[in-house]
């Protein structure tokens, strides 16, 4: 069948035969409330509250929202403002661990024998999309109430370089995969579950084929190790053939989209009742100098994490919350780590230099890049037009909104022109067009 | 304190830069300068190295008084200079050269905008400038040097030989691909051709497609026409076409963007090329194919915008 995705990137699976390991419990953790698409929670303790592991520490802002609960046991320093990488300010909770990480005594598996108890505990757990986007699980999962959702697509593509978190996740936790698969044939019932692999990890294709071998309804797709495999829209249409129209979510076409480490949390959080409160990361880049799959406290610096692995700050020119094609640059390497982050890419000076742009010269392979089909030349002669309704016309044209921001087109583009980047400013451009003419 | 660099993702690129790619352009084009250099002498060396040379100095005088960043070292400048002196003849007066390569570079390019702003083929523009202001010295070609004539002579192009109905007069078909009869530095050797265009595909330079449809569709409409496979060999041999079709057909700025835009540039190309040449006053059409062709590049790309993936209908 065709694929669609076909941009050669380079793999860097440095970690991926590495299991990971476990960091000892660090002095501090900053816990921002902003973690999820939608609205911030709300913090639920006050200075000097004693908290344990698995404490919730916020309450969901809202339904399109998620609670956030304590990552180590200790004491509540501070309540303060903080501004995220990604430009969002919110209330960061900081909590002073006093190094035992006792887990709550409260805390106690949830009781789940149908659907509408399994979303409760979604709910409850805090889980949001750990593959990047940080959408709320249950949010998504209420879709299946409806009974619309006919085939879920379990995304294990992994496909930005570097990371390798995932991968560990189906090797290492593979029983939990299993368990999680069970919940949503037991609970959700589609019609089929398919596991998306990008083919350049065969063990954990070999593993979860031969462990789910008796399991009719699942299916596992080896996804071609071309990027973006990953993305939500080509992963549906590469797995099932369905295609997500636009504006719409996977829901429409009967789709049920879940990251795998997604999905093995959901099962070991039936069974224990512990929260998300800990990730496993990759570490790596030309900054480390010993990758690792680092299991971290949410709420650790980056600093305290990459010292963990052995290497020195000094040589890191740029920090990336995920990978090098949709990582987020950090600024300041005290930020911590969040609930959906799954690696940590650190480049040294020389790689984090910004590279020299040469004019456009229409040669068309970001045209033939575009997993998505669209034409990421059209975007900056748009944004040329000086008048912003025609400005904002040509945009919609163009469909500007249907970018994913994936970075194929930015990646192959030898005049290294700032395509991404131009389709963020447009978006928000549009945005802004949009508002003000509806006021 | 250790500052952190923040950019907008992806924050890996690919290798491949445009200078890269144009320095690919210049090494394809050097078996065909090589071969011109072999059949037509020293002179053609000349020719090409004023071409190179004038287009370069050209682009960088008028980067000088415009106070534009310097540009010429994309390489872009070169291509265009190189490529202008594979389309004239190997007896062409340097002070022609000169004015060609100038006009290329600074009327057809950097007046536009420079690099990627042009619509029209710089080096195709300038050899059709040179042809109409200088139809004597730049029309027809040069004869290849042999033993018992050692010096650079005029004479008639195959396809002017063609369109006098003189069939006996036209060298054999292994002269034709070798190179061994009249015409410009650049087109006479299409073995040479071949080899840039074999590296630039590799290379992911161009797709193939593009030079295929534009000779093929030349050799089905001669084929059809002439009802005879031999002529509609030689009018793929003859004259600029397989040159055109490898090295001009393919620029990037002057053809549409997308994929199947190209097939469509590349068909209209071989129909007008087709079409000069039987129904036309010039023996050759192909420069002008491409330059008209160039001038459709925006509606063909319009036409063929590539589908988006769940694209509603525009309204």
């Amino acid at each position: 069948m065709f694929k669609l995705g076909k941009t050669k990137i380079p793999h860097r699976k440095n970690t991926a035969a590495m299991e990971a390991v476990r960091m000892p419990a660090p002095a501090t953790v900053t816990i921002p409330v902003a973690q999820n698409i939608g609205a911030p929670s709300v913090p639920c303790v006050k200075v000097m509250d004693k908290v344990y592991v698995g404490t919730k520490i916020a309450d969901a802002g809202g339904y399109v929202g998620a609670p956030i609960h304590s990552s180590v046991s200790g004491t509540v320093k501070k309540i303060d403002s903080f501004l995220l990488s990604n430009g969002r300010s919110c209330n960061a909770i900081i909590i002073e661990s006093d190094g035992e990480m006792t887990p709550d005594p409260a805390i106690k598996a949830p009781v789940v024998t149908n659907l509408d108890e399994l979303c409760d505990a979604v709910r409850e757990s805090g889980l949001v999309g750990l593959g990047g986007a940080g959408f709320p699980a249950a949010v998504k999962l209420d879709a299946a109430k409806k009974g619309i959702i006919k085939k879920v697509v379990i995304n294990a593509a992994e496909c930005e370089p570097y990371i390798t978190a995932d991968t560990r996740t189906m090797l290492d936790n593979s029983d939990y995969v299993v368990k999680g698969i069970q919940l949503l044939l037991d609970y959700v019932n589609p019609d089929e579950i398919v596991i998306g692999v990008e083919k350049n990890k065969p063990e954990a294709i070999k593993k979860l084929s031969e462990l789910l071998s008796d399991k009719g309804k699942v299916r596992i797709v080896s996804l071609p190790e071309t990027y973006p495999q990953g993305a939500e829209k080509i992963l549906i249409y590469n797995a099932t053939g369905l295609v997500v129209p636009e504006g719409g979510l996977p829901s429409d076409v009967g789709c049920l989209v879940m990251n795998v480490t997604s999905l093995a949390f959901l099962a070991k959080y039936v069974e224990t009742g512990m929260p998300l409160v800990e990730k496993c990361l990759t570490v790596d880049g030309s900054a480390i100098e010993s990758p690792k799959n680092v299991i971290a406290p949410i709420g650790t610096s980056i600093r305290d994490i990459i010292e963990f692995t052995g290497s020195s700050t000094e040589n890191i020119g740029k920090v990336l919350y995920g990978g090098p094609m949709m990582g987020v640059a950090v600024y300041n390497l005290d930020d911590p780590i969040l609930k959906n982050t799954n690696a940590l890419t650190a480049f040294n000076k020389n790689d984090s230099i910004i590279p020299k742009s040469y004019p456009c010269i229409h040669c068309g392979r970001c045209v033939s890049a575009c997993p998505m089909g669209l034409n990421p030349t059209a975007y900056a002669k748009a944004m040329k037009v000086e008048d912003k309704n025609e400005r904002a016309d040509r945009l919609v044209a163009a469909k500007i909104n249907l970018c994913m921001e994936c970075g194929c087109c930015s990646f192959v583009c030898p005049s290294r022109r700032p395509l991404v980047e131009t389709n963020r400013l447009a978006k928000a451009d549009l945005r802004n067009t949009q508002a003000a003419n509806k006021n | 304190m250790n500052k952190l660099i923040v950019s907008s993702s992806p924050h890996i690129r690919t290798k491949n830069e445009t200078p890269r790619v144009m320095l690919d352009v210049i090494i394809a084009l050097l078996p065909t300068a090589a071969a011109g250099a072999y059949i037509f002498g020293i002179r053609a060396l000349l020719v090409i190295a004023t071409c190179v040379l004038s287009a370069v100095i050209g682009e960088f005088v008028f980067n000088l008084i415009v106070k534009k960043e310097q540009t010429i070292f994309d390489l872009s400048a070169v291509v265009t200079g190189l490529i202008l002196a594979l389309n004239l003849r190997a007896d062409a007066p340097i002070w022609q050269c000169v004015i060609g390569s100038v006009f290329a570079i600074i009327v057809v390019k950097c007046l536009f905008g420079g690099l990627g702003c042009n619509f029209a083929n710089p080096a195709i523009a300038g050899r059709i400038f040179l042809l109409i202001c200088f139809t004597s010295t730049l029309g027809g070609g040069a004869r290849p040097l042999v033993s018992s004539a050692p010096e650079l002579v005029s004479g008639a192009t195959p396809l002017e030989i063609m369109k006098g109905g003189d069939v006996a007069g036209l060298p054999s078909l292994l002269d034709m691909f070798l190179g061994f009869r009249g015409g410009a530095i650049g087109e006479c050797c299409i073995a040479a051709i071949l080899i840039g265009f074999i590296y630039l595909v590799v290379r992911k330079v161009i797709h193939f497609e593009t030079p295929l449809i534009f000779v093929a569709t030349v050799f089905a409409l001669s084929l059809i026409v002439d009802n005879s496979f031999t002529m509609a060999l030689y009018q793929v041999l003859a004259g600029g076409l397989v040159f055109g079709a490898v090295f001009m057909a393919t620029d990037y700025v002057t053809t549409p963007i997308t994929r199947t835009g190209k097939m469509i540039f590349a068909f209209g190309c071989g129909l007008i090329t087709f079409l000069i040449r039987y129904f036309g006053n010039y023996p050759e059409g192909v420069s002008f194919s491409i330059l008209l062709m160039n001038i459709l590049s925006p509606y063909i790309e319009k036409w063929t915008a590539p589908k988006a993936l769940g694209g509603k209908k525009a309204k």
